[in-house]
């Protein structure tokens, strides 16, 4: 759920980088949104430790509070930012190869989109690579991994980090609410598939292109909105794994 | 001044709609959030909200119109059966609560942004309005808003305190009120279907996302002044009633400015003035109080420790420097001086040339916590049997808890020992 809230709280990050830098040059939105995210992530554990606010209350008040802020930043100052509520609330995969990215000498090099995900994808596939081990034993057993001396809130931080990092660059693009369900729904399909760890991320990754692919026809059979095609399409996945837990389960019984 | 006036004398009757349509629902809202609160089940509101989408567009799809009454139905039926399959996932496999609330969720309203879109470009004309669903329209309250959401106040009010009991029951303590028999199947769904009902009305006024706040921010804002439920209740209502009032006042002065965010801004506000300075739950105040404590634990250490060397000179008012205190327990050098400083003050303790010597009072003090000290360690030998040298810990900490009623019931138990497990006397005033 924590992504759900990030999704929603980067708004006041997004605008008032817009704001200050006076552009929708996307690095600058990146790094203004990825802040918030961070502060979210941090308000959020100071309301439920020093504030003793339960965990779900102490999320729920602290998104919705930061996204009230942002839209009252993107009204007040309508008139001056080429943003809305819309876009970013359900961004337009469609428009994406409108937005180029040319090089100096005028060559076209393609949406520029594609060049800040795959740079996200590369970042989180290489943290993931090379801090294999510390995320696998923070994840399953923070306990032992305090006592054998990794810092839990480190790579809460750090994974956290890459959630938000993760959550801002597909935001153009699908949208913040559609990000939750790109979060949650392939992990949640293939945790219900398997048991092992890796297989489960190998199999999460397929599962994101699968529904990307997918939603993206569907969408287009429908003349609708693409985002929301990929999402209901993770749920069809998701009833399918589902479905296929509860038999196999069944029959074991 | 004259806005003020003009707008809280509600003379106009598009501000007193709107006015008095906010309060109905973030009052109704608040409590129904209550008890979304209590049962540690906040999100759900937001699951609601989202859900609620689909349901809007089917049913415009399926009747042609835009009829309030088949679209709250709509969104009724969608939201409903996301709650539900929320517990159902949770309760049927290994998805965690969170997970399934997240995947629910994005699903619906994926869907509901699906079927949005295939409506508005199918050309039906009349399809313009559905998105309020997704944003609100506070500031364009009508008469008939005013109607369904009086209608549904009502309800909810009716029904909470039909159930009142039975509601709180199973929001603190499911599995007795399952023991002794109350239907909880059965009030969970009609809990369910209250929360349900909330966030589709609520949502026509402040939209999707700020709907979870209208829920559950004036429950957690109440929740930090009052350890009873009614009172709770009666004051979140307050909370989200005045901030609603905030809201709609402040796009009445500035119309560009959306009524949703800024009662939630409101809300919310309240909600963090709550968390720090709520004298009996606040951030703040408990800082303050764990300090108070730390000064007090420190003091009595001082005490105790030049009461154990005066013990073993067999001079209690001998004077000692800073540095002989130290040898006998590890202070912070600053701790130390400054609880010597204020022990001076309070007449503990008395000094002379940076020496410093107990006082009678001072005495007494250091002689009492060492006396419950070893009190406690007898207690913890002969009653809870752990061995002597285990007991000296938890006899560190409790020495400054121990009341003088608890003191003399554990003196008529022990039947005034002498000796404490590690043959010290124990003194007796």
């Amino acid at each position: 759920m924590v992504s759900d809230a990030i999704s929603h709280s980067v708004l006041p990050g997004i605008v008032i980088a817009f704001l200050i830098s006076g552009s929708r040059d996307s690095l600058v939105m990146l790094i203004g949104a990825g802040l918030l995210g961070l502060i979210t992530t941090f308000i959020i554990e100071f309301l439920h430790q020093k504030g003793r606010l339960q965990a779900d209350a102490s999320i729920g008040v602290t998104f919705t509070w930061l996204f009230a802020i942002g839209v009252i930043l993107l009204s007040y100052f309508a008139g001056d930012v080429d943003l809305d509520q819309d876009c970013v609330l359900n961004g337009e995969i469609a428009l994406l190869p409108l937005d180029l990215w040319y090089t100096e000498g005028g060559t076209n090099m393609g949406p520029k989109t594609i060049y800040v995900s795959g740079g996200i994808t590369l970042l989180v596939v290489l943290v993931i690579y090379f801090n294999y081990k510390e995320l696998l034993v923070t994840t399953f057993d923070s306990g032992y991994a305090a006592s054998i001396g990794i810092s839990i809130a480190l790579w809460h931080y750090v994974i956290m980090g890459l959630v938000s990092l993760t959550t801002v660059a597909s935001f153009e693009s699908v949208g913040a609410i559609l990000v939750v369900a790109f979060i949650i729904a392939p992990p949640a399909t293939a945790y219900l598939l398997t048991e092992k760890f890796k297989t489960m991320l190998l199999l999460t990754c397929a599962l994101g292109i699968l529904i990307s692919i997918s939603g993206y026809y569907v969408a287009v059979w429908l003349d609708g909105s693409i985002a929301g095609a990929m999402s209901s399409m993770s749920g069809v996945f998701f009833a399918m794994a589902f479905a296929r837990y509860r038999w196999t389960k069944k029959r074991i019984t | 001044m004259n806005d003020f006036i003009y707008f809280f004398s509600l003379q106009d009757p598009n501000i007193r709609y709107v006015v008095i349509g906010v309060i109905l629902l973030t009052a109704s809202s608040s409590i129904v959030g209550t008890f979304a609160f209590l049962r540690k089940k906040s999100l759900v509101g937001d699951a609601v909200a989202h859900s609620v989408l689909p349901g809007v567009c089917l049913a415009f799809i399926i009747s042609g119109t835009k009829n309030p009454l088949w679209l709250i139905i709509g969104a009724f039926l969608t939201g409903w059966l996301s709650l539900v399959l929320i517990d159902y996932i949770t309760k049927n496999s290994k998805i965690k609560e969170d997970a399934a609330i997240g995947l629910n969720l994005s699903v619906f309203f994926g869907f509901g942004m699906l079927l949005l879109t295939y409506i508005q470009h199918a050309g039906n004309a009349s399809q313009s309005g559905l998105d309020h669903f997704l944003f609100g329209k506070a500031a364009a309250l009508v008469g008939d808003d005013l109607l369904v959401f009086g209608a549904v106040a009502i309800l909810l009010l009716g029904l909470t305190i039909l159930f009142f009991k039975e509601f709180t029951l199973i929001s603190f303590d499911i599995h007795f009120a399952q023991t002794i028999g109350v239907p909880i199947k059965f009030l969970q769904l009609v809990m369910t279907t209250l929360t349900v009902l909330a966030v589709v009305i609520g949502i026509q006024a402040v939209g999707v996302v700020l709907m979870a706040a209208i829920l559950i921010t004036p429950a957690a804002a109440a929740r930090f002044w009052t350890e009873n439920i009614k009172v709770m209740m009666v004051l979140g209502s307050v909370f989200g009633a005045i901030s609603g009032m905030a809201g709609a006042y402040i796009s009445y002065l500035a119309p560009a400015m959306p009524t949703g965010p800024w009662i939630v801004v409101s809300i919310s506000s309240i909600a963090l003035f709550s968390f720090f300075f709520s004298p009996s739950r606040g951030i703040l105040s408990r800082l303050l109080k764990q300090m108070k404590i730390k000064k007090r634990m420190s003091e009595e250490n001082i005490l105790k420790a030049l009461y154990h060397m005066g013990e073993k000179d067999k001079d209690f008012y001998k004077q000692r420097s800073v540095a002989s205190i130290l040898e006998k327990r590890g202070f912070q050098i600053p701790e130390l001086k400054q609880g010597l400083r204020r022990l001076k003050r309070q007449g503990f303790c008395s000094s002379e040339h940076s020496l410093w010597k107990l006082t009678p009072e001072g005495k007494n003090k250091g002689q009492r916590t060492v006396k419950l000290h070893r009190l406690w360690e007898v207690y913890l030998t002969k009653y809870v049997k752990i061995a002597a040298d285990h007991v000296h810990e938890d006899a560190e900490t409790i020495e400054h808890f121990l009341t003088p009623e608890l003191e003399q019931r554990l003196e008529k138990l022990l039947d005034y020992p002498t000796t404490d497990p590690h043959q010290s006397t124990i003194p007796y005033a």
